[in-house]
C-alpha cells in the first residue's frame, strides 16, 4: 500500500501544481485558462524537443518553462483580455478553443506517437526499508517540488512589490489602477506564471508516463477538480486538496481497481462540494449589492 | 430480424445509388479501384502507413504483370483517425462515389465493425489486414463479405496461454488488460482459453489508457500468486505495465497480444522492454524466401527510409496487407469480373498462393480467416527492433 500512496501523492502534486495556476489567475482577474492541461503538455513536449536537439536538460527545462510563460501571455492576450474588456464570459470557450488549437498544432510539430523522456530520477526504484516495495526518486521529489513552489508563490505575493501588486489587483482593480499599478500587465503576468507552473507539472510527470500531445487533457480536468475542491481562492486549500485527491485516487485503485477510480473520486468531489460549496478551505465571497 | 436486415440493405442500396447519382456516379475510366480505410494520422498512423505500403507494393506487382482483367489497379486511401464515425463516412464515399471493387481497412476493431454492415449492404468484399476482433469475420451475415489476413483474437488468446505454459510453465497466470472493448473481449477469450487448459487464473485486472501507475493492479496479482502475466494493451499502456513492474522490482514474464508492436514500445518501456514476448504474424528478420527478398527490394526502392529489414515496422501491417492484396487479386481473376458477389465467391475458390507470410492452400474455403494459430510467431523488442524468437526459445 505504501508505494501506491506515494505514487498517489506524486500524481496529486502534479494536479496541484496545475491547479495553483487556476488559483493565481482567478484571484487576480476572476478568469482561468480552462486549457491549463495544454500548458502542461507544452512543458513536456518542448523539454523533449530541446533535449532531442542536444540541449543540456537543465537549460532545456528553463527554456521550456520560459516558453510556457510566453504561451500564458498569449492566452491572456488572445483568449482572456478581449472578453474581460467587454465583461463577457466567452473567455470560458475561448481558452478551451485555444487549448485545442495548441494541442493539434503541437501534434503537427511533435507527431502523434507518444515518446519517452528518460530521467535518472525514474530509472531505478528505491526500496522502502527492508521490503521489496519500491518507488522512483521522482515520486518523492514531485510533492516536495509542489510544496516548495506553493510556498515560493506565497512568499512572492506577500513579500515582493510585484506580488503585492497582484494582491492589490485581486482585491480592487480600480483602486489598484488609481495607485499606479499597471493592471493589464499584472493580469498578463499572472497568466504567464500560471502556464509556467503547469509546464513544470508536465515536465515532472513526463518521465513517469510518456510525452504526447494529448497528455494534458486528463491532467487539466483533474487539476480543475482539485482547484474547486480546495477553494479557488485559497492556495493552501488547493495544496491540501491535491494531496487528498491523489491519495483517494490511489486508495480507490488499490481497493476497487482503476475502473472505479474516476467514479468514486469524482463522486467524492461532488459530495464534498455539496457539503462545502466554497471548497475545503475556501471562503464564501461577499458581494455588496 | 431477417426482414429488417434486408430492408436496411435495400434502403442503404437505394441511398447509395442516389448518392452516387448526386456525386457524379461511379468512375468509369478503366481502372480497378482498391479502397483503403485506415488510420493515417493520430497514434496509429505508423501502422496505417505500413498497411498502405504493403498494399502499394502488391499493387505495383500486379500492375507490372499487366493488371487484372486487362485493367490497372489504383489505390485510394482515406484516413479514419481510428474513429468509427469517420470510417463509416469514408466507407460510404469509397463504395458509392469511388466505386471501389474491394475495400481494405480496419486497423482498429471498432472501425472495422462499423464498416462491416456498410460493405455487406453494398455487396462489396471487405478485407481486413490488421484488426483482430473475432466478431469482425464472425459477424453473423450470410453471405459473408468480410475476409481477413491477420491474427484473430480468439486464437491469439489460445496461443498466449499455450506459449505461457510451454515456455514459462505457468501454473497461475494473471491477466492484465486495458479497460476498453478490445481488452474486455480478450479477457473473455483468455478466461475461456485458461478454462480449456484447466489453468486457474491468479486474477484479472484492468487499467485505463491514461494510468501512470499500474502498481496497485500488479500488486494484487503478485499477492494472489501470479507467476506469469497475460497482457492485452496498446503501446503506451503496455509500456506503463513494464515501468510499474520495474518500480515494484517484480521480475515476472509477460506474454502479450500484439499491442506493443504498433509503435515505439522499445523506447517507451525502457531497458526491460524485452521482458514482453508478443504475438506476430510475420517478421522480416525471420527465414529468407524469394517473396521476402522481392518485397524487401521493392520497399527499399520505393521508400527511402527503408534500408534494412528491421526498418520495415510494424512488419505485420506490411506483410498482412501484401498477402491480402495478392489474395484479393486471385479472387478477382477467379471471378472474371469485379462484381462484388462474384469476387466474394472468388475468395472462397482461391486454391493456392505462395505468399510472404506462408503458402496459402484454399485459405477461405472453410472460413473467412486466412491465418490461424499455427501461423503465429513470437517476438520481442531488442534495441528498439522487433526480433522473432527462435522456435522453442523464451
Amino acid at each position: 500500500m505504501v508505494p501506491a500512496l506515494l505514487t498517489g501523492l506524486a500524481l496529486g502534486s502534479v494536479y496541484g501544481l496545475i491547479a495553483l495556476g487556476f488559483h493565481i489567475t482567478s484571484s487576480v482577474c476572476g478568469a482561468v485558462n480552462f486549457a491549463q492541461g495544454s500548458s502542461a503538455m507544452l512543458g513536456a513536449v518542448i523539454l523533449w524537443m530541446l533535449a532531442q536537439a542536444g540541449w543540456p536538460v537543465p537549460v532545456a527545462a528553463i527554456a521550456a518553462i520560459a516558453l510556457c510563460g510566453l504561451y500564458g501571455l498569449l492566452v491572456e492576450r488572445v483568449a482572456i483580455r478581449p472578453f474581460l474588456a467587454r465583461r463577457s464570459d466567452a473567455w470560458l470557450m475561448a481558452t478551451v478553443a485555444l487549448g485545442l488549437v495548441c494541442d493539434n498544432g503541437m501534434m503537427l510539430v511533435f507527431g502523434a506517437e507518444p515518446r519517452s523522456l528518460p530521467s535518472a530520477l525514474a530509472q531505478s526504484s528505491v526500496r522502502l526499508g527492508q521490503t521489496d516495495l519500491g518507488v522512483y526518486p521522482l515520486h518523492l521529489l514531485i510533492p516536495i517540488a509542489m510544496l516548495l513552489l506553493a510556498g515560493g508563490i506565497d512568499l512572492f505575493r506577500r513579500r515582493t512589490l510585484h506580488g503585492i501588486a497582484m494582491l492589490a489587483v485581486a482585491q480592487n482593480r480600480d483602486a489598484a489602477r488609481i495607485m499606479g499599478i499597471a493592471v493589464p500587465r499584472v493580469i498578463a503576468a499572472a497568466f504567464a506564471l500560471s502556464s509556467a507552473l503547469a509546464g513544470v507539472a508536465g515536465m515532472l510527470i513526463a518521465p513517469l508516463a510518456h510525452v504526447e500531445t494529448s497528455m494534458g487533457v486528463v491532467l487539466g480536468l483533474k487539476a480543475f477538480a482539485v482547484a474547486i475542491l480546495g477553494g479557488l481562492g485559497n492556495a493552501w486549500g488547493i495544496v491540501a486538496a491535491a494531496i487528498l485527491f491523489g491519495l483517494v485516487e490511489a486508495l480507490v485503485t488499490l481497493g476497487l481497481g482503476s475502473g472505479y477510480t474516476q467514479i468514486v473520486t469524482f463522486l467524492l468531489v461532488i459530495v464534498t462540494l455539496a457539503l462545502r460549496p466554497d471548497g475545503l478551505l475556501g471562503r464564501a465571497q461577499v458581494r455588496k449589492v | 430480424m431477417a426482414i429488417l436486415s434486408s430492408r436496411r440493405a435495400i434502403l442503404t442500396g437505394i441511398t447509395g445509388s442516389i448518392l452516387a447519382g448526386l456525386t457524379g456516379c461511379t468512375r468509369q475510366d478503366g481502372m480497378i479501384r482498391i479502397g483503403l480505410i485506415t488510420a493515417l494520422s493520430a497514434q496509429s498512423a505508423k501502422s496505417g502507413e505500413a498497411i498502405s505500403r504493403g498494399l502499394s507494393i502488391a499493387i505495383d506487382d500486379i500492375n507490372a504483370s499487366g493488371g487484372l482483367l486487362g485493367r490497372k489497379l489504383e489505390l485510394i486511401r482515406r484516413d479514419d483517425e481510428s474513429n468509427p464515425g469517420k470510417g463509416v463516412i469514408a466507407a460510404r464515399e469509397l463504395l458509392y462515389k469511388e466505386g471501389v471493387a474491394i475495400l481494405f481497412g480496419g486497423l482498429d476493431t471498432p472501425v472495422a465493425r462499423a464498416i462491416v454492415p456498410i460493405a455487406t449492404a453494398a455487396r462489396t468484399p471487405f478485407v481486413v489486414p490488421w484488426a483482430a476482433g473475432t466478431v469482425i469475420t464472425h459477424n453473423g451475415t450470410d453471405p459473408n463479405f468480410v475476409f481477413r489476413v491477420s491474427a484473430v483474437d480468439e486464437q491469439v488468446d489460445k496461443a498466449m496461454v499455450a506459449f505461457a505454459q510451454a515456455h514459462y510453465r505457468t501454473r497461475r497466470p494473471g491477466l492484465i488488460m486495458l479497460n476498453n472493448p478490445w481488452g474486455q473481449s480478450n479477457e473473455k477469450g483468455l478466461k475461456a482459453a485458461l478454462a480449456t487448459a484447466k489453468l486457474p487464473a491468479a486474477g484479472s485486472e484492468r487499467f485505463e489508457h491514461a494510468d501512470v501507475d499500474v502498481t496497485p493492479q500488479l500488486g494484487r496479482l503478485r499477492a494472489d500468486g501470479a507467476d506469469c502475466l497475460l497482457m492485452v494493451a496498446t503501446v503506451g499502456p503496455s509500456a506503463q505495465v513494464v515501468k510499474s513492474l520495474d518500480q515494484m522490482g517484480w521480475d515476472v514474464p509477460i506474454v502479450s497480444h500484439w499491442g506493443p508492436a504498433g509503435g515505439r514500445f522499445g523506447e517507451l518501456a525502457g531497458p526491460h522492454a524485452n521482458r514482453v514476448k508478443f504475438v506476430q504474424t510475420y517478421s522480416f528478420l525471420g527465414p529468407d524466401n524469394p517473396v521476402k527478398a522481392h518485397v524487401l527490394a521493392a520497399l527499399k526502392a520505393k521508400y527511402p527510409d527503408i534500408k534494412e529489414p528491421q526498418d520495415v515496422t510494424p512488419a505485420v501491417g506490411v506483410a498482412n496487407a501484401y498477402d491480402a492484396m495478392h489474395l484479393a487479386a486471385i479472387a478477382i481473376r477467379t471471378a472474371g469480373s469485379t462484381d462484388g458477389d462474384a469476387v466474394r465467391r472468388g475468395f472462397a475458390r482461391i486454391d493456392r498462393y505462395d505468399g510472404l507470410i506462408k503458402s496459402y492452400r484454399a485459405p477461405f474455403a472453410h472460413g473467412q480467416d486466412a491465418l490461424g494459430e499455427a501461423d503465429y510467431i513470437w517476438a520481442e523488442f531488442d534495441k528498439g527492433r522487433i526480433v522473432p524468437l527462435p522456435a522453442g526459445a523464451a
